[in-house]
């Protein structure tokens, strides 16, 4: 399973209303972190009534959680967008 | 795990300095797009900060993620408060909020 998959599966647990992940490896080869098989840098937007309520620092330590396996297994950035469906 | 001298390094600075960014490279030369848009975000909020380069010390580069249960860099720190990393900052300028609370903790800024 590729590692976007693995984010994406992981990310389900928040009954996403909409959910993004992209790879952006490419446009970090080379960089510090990155390697050569890529998988590295991701982003991520996540739309859920689960973040209802929570600060931004909240929000984020829930999602760092949840993938704190994928963290471990190589992925070295993540950037994320996480809003409630009522922010849009 | 890193010791209670790392965790006491980052207490003192953050104590000491009212707003320190914990960074890949210097505020000159951020060596990560990701601390590079934070320096520039408060630089063009013309925020006087400590930039701490974690490259140049890798106790620091790993006590950091453990100080904060935060698992990336850079990291915001504003009166010894942990503010986020790179997309908060980002987003927190975009909507105003971080304008809203440098002047909430009494930290000069132009923007």
């Amino acid at each position: 399973m590729s590692m976007a998959d693995r984010i994406r599966e992981k990310l389900a647990s928040l009954a996403p209303h909409a959910l993004s992940v992209t790879d952006d490896s490419g446009k970090h080869a080379g960089h510090v972190g990155a390697k050569p098989g890529g998988e590295t840098h991701f982003s991520v937007a996540v739309v859920s009534d689960r973040f209802a309520g929570m600060s931004r620092v909240e929000r984020y330590r829930l999602v760092h959680a949840l993938l704190d396996g994928e963290l471990r297994d190589g992925v070295h950035a993540l950037s994320l967008a996480l809003k409630t469906p009522q922010e849009l | 795990m890193s010791d209670n001298t790392v965790f006491d390094r980052i207490k003192s600075d953050i104590e000491a300095n009212n707003v320190v960014l914990y960074m890949k490279g210097t505020p000159a030369f951020p060596q990560c797009g990701f601390s590079s848009l934070a320096v520039q975000v408060l630089t063009h909020m013309g925020v006087k900060f400590k930039g701490v380069d974690v490259l140049s010390d890798s106790s620091i580069r790993q006590g950091i993620k453990e100080f904060a249960s935060w698992p990336t860099i850079p990291q915001l720190y504003v009166k010894g408060e942990f503010i986020g990393g790179s997309d908060i900052i980002r987003d927190m300028y975009q909507t105003g909020d971080l304008a809203k609370l440098l002047a909430e903790k009494g930290v000069e800024h132009t923007a």
